[in-house]
């Protein structure tokens, strides 16, 4: 058997050796599992996973290589991969290099022989915690130090890493509607299903103040994905605030969080989060049920404070700005997964219709979403 | 049969339990005994009946049912559910189609509907014409190109189609396509040779929600039929992108073709190269691979399937792995499956031993590992070969050529070319298998260990990834690198009360089918009965045996002896079950007590005391009882002398067969050193030539297989094969013997006859391969009473404490024992059916420790059955399959199944069995006889009854003349030799409607050989026995006598 040369310590001291295979060096972060079965580089580059390590289900990851089309931001965000069977192929008919290589190339630490099985176990019954991928050479000791230095996921503002520094402007000129996203870590799939249906799309940084928002007179606003804690994201909340009611408002995963927080719902932390490309979410407009790609580890709080939502009705809740009514919820654990503010215009998705990783069956919210602009204007 | 196994008996399974949960009555028709649904306990009214328009609407007529759920059935089923709307019967009497209504089936089976519904869907598929003349063919030969792709619409596996590389093939192809389609259409395809090849299980239901069970990538390309591909689970090589987009179009298809609830298997074709995606086929019910993606994820696509047909939404149906979820979802896995088919061609002399789109495989193991790697080996060793291929000595270039044309050992070979350094390139451009693929590959190759590195630990299968706590115990073992200080992370929860362990059959193969998975699956209920539980190992996707709700725990595991310890170790079990998987854990059971596994019922000793031939036929000699003189050579020379002193005729085999592989008879001293010259090689590494006791065998499987604790050696990958000198058996050959089965129960001290079983072909037809009645219709009293006798010494002396199965010749009036099997025997099931008894069910409750005293049995007419019916077992041959081989029974087992017939007489009976046989007796016209000099005399009975039900009969000379001179008027028909027209022109022309041809001796190509290939590929009744030729002609003339024969109701006979 390989000889061990890199670990992954989680904060409660269980340990899982394994082969080193990306970048030298060590990474901290909260330790989280996905359960798709593809996809690894769209998960890697996904601006939500700022600040994670990801732990593949899948032993198989890197068969098909890497290529520009499944890049969902120019870098890869997750802080270290960590799987049962890593592999490098260039010459995967559609590859434009090998996954290892790649990570390798960005940066990024990797570990592959690692009992992911087992590791998953324990983060589904204890929680996603903290934890770091280190070299064999790192003692324990110095690796546990490393750990504690790292915040935890709770209370942070992994936005700002992620964040544009300037705006940029996508989409034809003077056609098509016109959608301000407030980019808290926009996934290019996002992107491209806007422009798909003719909409022009400027990406603002998160720090961007409602007025300057307003002054561009968008036909509605979007709030990203994005990673961490939305509960630490107070001044982004305010600004979502200061346009409820002044613009239609759209939000997809973190955005949707804080829209819920803006209009005043709280969010809580779920124990382990969903990440995968198989979560069954039902649509409380037309019963029908859509298989989701999912990506978050915190949830919106039902009605008067439920973590999840009994019976398959469109419950309402009594916000800030009016009643809000509850449009989606997720089939495996009954949380939160959409809602329509019936006041005001507006309305967000947990999940992530734009696919990228996943199934495509929720595309049909972006055809709704822009529809809803059209009537609003 | 071939195409249709197993997998539908599970399917039918799950059907009858959740529909009896919801509350309706079952009725339920089959035709095949050797199937759990058809046990009485299943359905309500159960039909052992052929599965024909005829005896369906009958039964519809009878129970008057409100609906017919033809989805879980296979082509058969639909095909039928198709006819009886088309004949009005289900309008008739009010009968609704669920599952998938007429429209949906017939958009799916008909290509032509079906190339225009995915137009309208506007989805891509390869470029094809449809054809109902070779005329009509050969016109669309510009616009495809050559290759081109010849498929028979409606024919089950893809039969009678094929691969036309130039006009000549294409011409043969369409031809036979033209005939085995019932509707007389072919249709052409464009060939997509070399493009990946994956399949979608999708369910719908009724609110047109859909999910992706699965899905299944083949690792042989496009060109192998998919029942013959190496297939993994789920798909290793597309991007997520392109996987969605097959994902897309797998839910448009469904939806294009209208079925409403229930599974579908959507095949694809995809360039890899340019993205590309064709639409192949859809299959709208559940299918082979149905069976293998609910096998791989946990997700029961047939229960579901028929919750589903009833009216539930996915979403109002729980996951009962998790138990927390829904059935609404796709399950995600943690782990990689591969499948591996299973061939037979070696019993096929003369039939080209190549993979093409039509289906050649007889079963069918699977394996689940954590990686690939570990999923591949562990399939390769669960296939269980009779004989690895030895490639050691074949030239690279010669290895490589072979694999341009795919058979049944590619991937032996890739692998010896890997081994060799061969480079991935070169593989790849002759294969186009995918680079990934060959590069797992090459790890296996260089370092067969390689997967196995670290701890072997039993994990779930969850459907969710360790998502969610499982709640249902299915297990797989994998290896992982061990925990720091932590012990193997076995997830196997074992709980407090006692369990024994069931050993199944292991991939079905001819000789070894789907009755003993019965057998097997008859166990498990036996043991959770008494209150212990019921631990099942098998690796065969197909059955019941491993759905997981047949056992309390399912480990999923080739059945070899160190991954059958690793289970024990872990299980701890009060016993080991080895009699009911027929020689498969028979075979283990040695090892396994070496190995202090505690075996219930048969000793080891018992068991070695029966199979050793040695032994055995002291034993016989002690006891006074006539078996054939026999010898046992070791090389050419011994053979030859022991030759001289058992005497001509012989029948001679290999020591180690089960189904009489490569088993003949020869007449002479020349014909025996020609068969010594073909299965004697002078290679004294022939891989099979094992000694015969299944104790040396056990043992060698014991050592070949390293230390229990050690990781699995090469051997178990089938890689290479254990050495050991060959040995062969000589028996006299008992010429016109009556062949006698007998299945019977003891306890060690007391005997309970089950069956008594009469063969109507002659001894020297194998006997799962001749038809055969309950009760026997013509030994008397006075033999019944000796076989009766004959079977409880044995069955005392040996030792038995469960099932044994005799087998006798009746000879010149006297009494001879052929073989003792003391195991479940392949009649069991049918046995059981016929007497209304559950020999498998009590046989392990006497493994228990029960007594036959405790099982309150019925006295009297033991072995013959109780109420007033007879029942025939037929083999169902596959003979259409193996173009070239020649269509005529012998020693050496051919059948893919069998089917059974029930009636209040004999012919009646028989008529039923050949029809459900698939070649019902005709009721009149031409019947065509030609037999060897030694039936000439008895040939006129035959001849007399057809003559007298109005058939003309027709012979050639030597046959008409022996005819003639009976005074049974009859034509002369040229032989082949003597000019047109000949016999040939008569069956090509269809003017002949039934063939009796007993074969002249051995010797291929041979007139008889010609006839028979012919009537098969016309699909004419053709009898090779005259003892089958008299059962047949008076099968017709009861059948004019009484019509189309009253269908029977299981659970009326054996009230
Ligand atoms: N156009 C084609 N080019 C190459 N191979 C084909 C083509 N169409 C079918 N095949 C091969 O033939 C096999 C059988 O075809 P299919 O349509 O699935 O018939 P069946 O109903 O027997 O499954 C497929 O599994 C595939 O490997
Ligand atoms: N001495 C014999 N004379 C005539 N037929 C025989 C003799 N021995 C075997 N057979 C025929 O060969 C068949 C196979 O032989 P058997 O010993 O039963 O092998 P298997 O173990 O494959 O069942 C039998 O079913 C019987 O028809
Ligand atoms: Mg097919
Ligand atoms: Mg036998």
């Amino acid at each position: 058997m390989t000889v061990p040369s890199a670990y992954v310590l989680l904060d409660d001291g269980t340990r899982f050796d394994g082969v080193a295979c990306g970048a030298d060096g060590h990474a901290v972060g909260e330790v989280v599992f996905t359960t798709g079965m593809s996809g690894y580089q769209e998960s890697m580059t996904d601006p939500s996973f700022a600040g994670q390590l990801i732990a593949f289900t899948y032993p198989h990851i890197g068969n098909y290589g890497v290529s520009s089309e499944a890049m969902e931001s120019d870098r890869p965000w997750a802080r270290a991969a960590i799987m049962r069977e890593a592999c490098d192929r260039e010459d995967s008919p559609g590859a434009e290099g090998g996954w290892l290589r790649w990570l390798t190339d960005c940066g990024v630490p990797a570990i592959s022989g690692v009992d992911t099985r087992a590791l998953v176990k324990h983060i589904r019954d204890l929680g996603a915690m903290r934890g770091g991928l280190f070299p064999g050479a790192t003692s324990e000791a110095e690796a546990r130090g490393l750990i504690e230095s790292e915040p935890p996921m709770a209370g942070q503002d992994l936005a700002a890493e992620v964040t544009p520094t300037t705006v940029s402007r996508h989409g034809e000129a003077d056609t098509g509607p016109k959608i301000a996203v407030l980019d808290t870590g926009i996934k290019g799939s996002m992107v491209r299903e806007l422009l798909a249906r003719g909409a022009r799309v400027a990406l603002h940084p998160c720090t961007t103040t409602a007025a300057e928002l307003l002054a561009e007179d968008p036909d509605a606003v979007f709030l990203s994905n994005g990673p961490g804690d939305p509960a630490a994201l107070d001044y982004v909340v305010q600004t979502v605030r200061e346009l409820v009611g002044r613009k239609p408002v759209w939000g997809i995963c973190l955005g949707h969080q804080l829209l819920c927080r803006a209009v005043g719902l709280e969010t809580f932390k779920l124990p382990f989060g969903h990440r995968g490309a198989n979560h069954p979410v039902k649509d409380l407009q037309t019963g029908r049920i859509e298989i989701t790609s999912q990506n978050h580890g915190f949830a919106a709080l039902g009605p008067n404070g439920a973590r999840t939502i009994g019976a398959d009705e469109p419950v309402r809740w009594q916000t800030d700005f009016g009643e809000a009514q509850l449009s989606h919820v997720n089939l495996y654990d009954r949380t939160v997964e959409g809602l329509e503010l019936l006041d005001v215009p507006g309305g967000t998705v947990q999940y992530h219709p734009e696919a990228g990783p996943g199934p495509h069956d929720s595309l049909y919210l972006f055809d709704r979403f822009l529809r809803r602009i059209a009537e609003a204007a | 049969m071939i195409g249709q196994a197993a997998e539908f008996d599970y399917s039918g399974v799950q059907a009858c339990k959740v529909l009896r949960e919801e509350g309706y009555e079952i009725v339920l028709v089959n035709s095949n005994p050797a199937t759990i649904m058809t046990d009485p306990e299943l359905a309500d009214a159960t039909y052992i009946e052929p599965l024909l328009p005829g005896p369906v609407a009958q039964v519809i007529a009878r129970e008057r049912p409100d609906a017919l759920l033809p989805t879980l059935g296979g082509q058969t089923a639909l095909n039928l559910a198709k006819a009886l709307h088309d004949d009005g019967t289900l309008e008739r009497h009010g009968v609704e189609l669920i599952g998938a209504n007429y429209d949906a089936i017939a958009c799916a089976e008909d290509r032509e509907l079906f190339g225009a519904a995915m137009a309208r869907a506007g989805l891509a598929m390869p470029e094809s014409a449809i054809a109902r003349t070779l005329e009509q063919a050969i016109e669309a030969l510009p616009r495809l190109g050559l290759p081109c792709i010849v498929r028979p619409a409606f024919t089950l596996g893809g039969r009678g189609g094929g691969i036309a590389r130039d006009e000549p093939e294409l011409r043969a192809l369409v031809a036979r396509g033209l005939e085995v389609s019932p509707i007389g259409q072919v249709l052409l395809d464009q060939s997509v040779l070399g493009w990946g090849e994956f399949e979608l299980e999708v369910m719908r239901d009724g609110a047109d929600n859909v999910v992706i069970v699965c899905s299944i990538e083949n690792v042989d390309p496009m060109g192998v039929h998919t029942g013959d591909s190496v297939t993994v689970a789920p798909q290793q090589t597309l991007t997520d992108r392109l996987y969605q987009r097959l994902r897309d179009q797998a839910i448009a298809v469904i939806r294009a073709v209208g079925v409403e609830t229930g599974g579908s298997n959507v095949q694809f074709a995809v360039n890899p190269e340019t993205e590309e995606i064709l639409v192949i086929e859809m299959n709208p019910r559940v299918s082979r691979s149905s069976a293998l993606a609910s096998k791989a994820t946990g997700f029961p696509i047939a229960k579901i399937a028929a919750r589903l047909a009833v009216g539930y939404r996915l979403e109002e149906i729980d996951n009962d792995i998790t138990g927390v979820t829904p059935a609404c979802f796709e399950p995600t896995i943690d782990y990689v499956v591969v499948k591996w088919p299973r061939f037979a061609f070696e019993k096929f002399p003369g039939t080209a031993a190549t993979l093409s789109t039509h289906m050649k495989s007889v079963g069918e193991a699977m394996a689940i590992g954590r990686t690939f790697g570990q999923a591949f080996a562990k399939a390769l060793r669960s296939r269980e070969l009779d004989k690895p291929p030895c490639l050691g000595d074949v030239s690279d270039q010669a290895l490589l050529d072979g694999l341009e044309i795919p058979g049944p050992e590619r991937f032996e070979a890739i692998l010896e070319l890997l081994r060799r350094g061969v480079a991935v390139e070169a593989i790849r451009a002759r294969t186009a298998i995918d680079p990934w693929f060959l590069s797992e590959l090459r790890t296996i190759a260089e370092d067969p260990e390689a997967p196995f590195q670290g701890e072997r630990s039993f994990r779930s299968v969850d459907t969710c990834a360790a998502e969610f706590p499982a709640r249902t115990p299915y297990y797989y073992s994998g290896w992982e690198r061990p925990r720091a200080g932590g012990a193997a992370s076995h997830e196997v929860a074992r709980g407090e009360r006692p369990s024994v362990v069931i050993l199944g059959a292991g991939p079905n193969r001819i000789g070894q089918g789907i009755e003993f998975d019965y057998c097997c699956v008859h166990a498990a209920m036996t043991v959770r009965e008494s209150g212990r539980d019921a631990v099942m190992v098998n690796c065969n996707p197909e059955t019941v045996s491993t759905d997981y709700d047949t056992s309390d725990r399912l480990y999923f595991e080739p059945l070899t002896l160190q991954d059958v310890l690793a289970v024990v170790r872990v299980e701890q079990p009060e016993g080991v079950i080895v009699q009911f998987g027929g020689q498969t854990p028979l075979k283990l059971a040695a090892g396994l007590a070496a190995a202090g596994a505690p075996l219930l019922g048969t000793s080891v000793e018992a068991i070695d005391l029966a199979e050793d031939r040695g032994r055995f036929g002291a034993l016989l000699a002690e006891l006074g009882y006539k078996a054939p003189p026999y010898a046992t050579a070791g090389s050419v020379k011994d053979a030859l002398e022991h030759a001289e002193s058992v005497g001509y005729p012989l029948l001679v085999r290999p020591s180690y067969v089960l189904g009489g592989r490569a088993m003949e008879i020869v007449y002479s001293r020349d014909g025996l050193a020609d068969y010594l010259s073909r299965e004697l090689p002078p290679d004294p590494s022939d891989p099979d030539g094992s000694p015969s006791s299944s104790l040396e065998k056990a043992v060698r499987g014991a050592d070949g297989q390293g230390s229990p604790e050690g990781s699995p050696s090469s051997q178990n990958t089938g890689l290479q094969a254990p050495r050991s000198t060959p040995a062969i058996f000589l028996d006299r050959f008992l010429e016109d013997a009556t062949e006698v089965d007998v299945d019977a129960l003891c306890d060690g001290a007391e005997v309970w006859i089950g069956g008594i079983m009469q063969h109507v072909e002659e001894a020297g037809v194998h006997s799962g391969d001749s038809a055969c009645v309950l009760p026997p219709h013509s030994l008397g009293e006075e033999m019944l009473g000796q076989i009766r006798d004959a079977t409880r010494e044995l069955a005392l002396a040996i030792g038995v404490v469960g099932l044994l199965n005799v087998q006798y010749a009746v000879h010149a009036g006297e009494l001879y024992v052929i073989e003792a099997n003391p195991r479940a025997s392949r009649t069991v099931p049918f046995v059981s059916k016929a007497v209304g008894v559950p020999l498998a069910k009590l046989a392990c409750r006497i493994m228990l420790g029960e007594r036959i005293a405790d099982l309150d049995l019925p006295a009297g007419r033991e072995g013959l059955g109780y109420g007033d019916h007879v029942s025939v077992k037929e083999a169902v041959l596959p003979f259409d399959r193996f173009e070239g081989s020649d269509a005529v029974l012998g020693p050496e087992m051919r059948s893919t199944g069998e089917v059974m017939g029930i009636a209040r007489d004999f012919p009646t009976a028989f008529a039923k069995a050949q029809a459900a046989a698939g070649v019902p007796l005709p009721s009149g016209g031409t019947a065509f006889i030609t037999v060897t000099d030694s039936d000439k005399a008895g040939a006129f009975a035959v001849a007399q009854t057809l003559h007298d039900s109005g058939f003309r009969i027709v012979a050639t000379r030597g046959t008409a003349e022996a005819i003639a001179r009976m005074g049974v008027p009859v034509q002369r028909l040229n032989k082949i030799g003597e000019g047109s027209p000949h016999v040939l022109d008569w069956i090509e022309r269809g003017d002949v409607d039934l063939v009796v041809n007993t074969p002249t001796g051995s010797g291929a190509r041979t007139d008889g050989w010609e006839i028979r290939r012919a009537a098969v590929a016309h699909g004419i009744p053709c009898v090779t026995t005259l003892a089958a030729g008299v059962s047949a002609a008076r099968a017709i003339a009861r059948a004019q006598a009484n019509g189309e024969p009253e269908v029977l109701c299981l659970q009326e006979l054996h009230r």
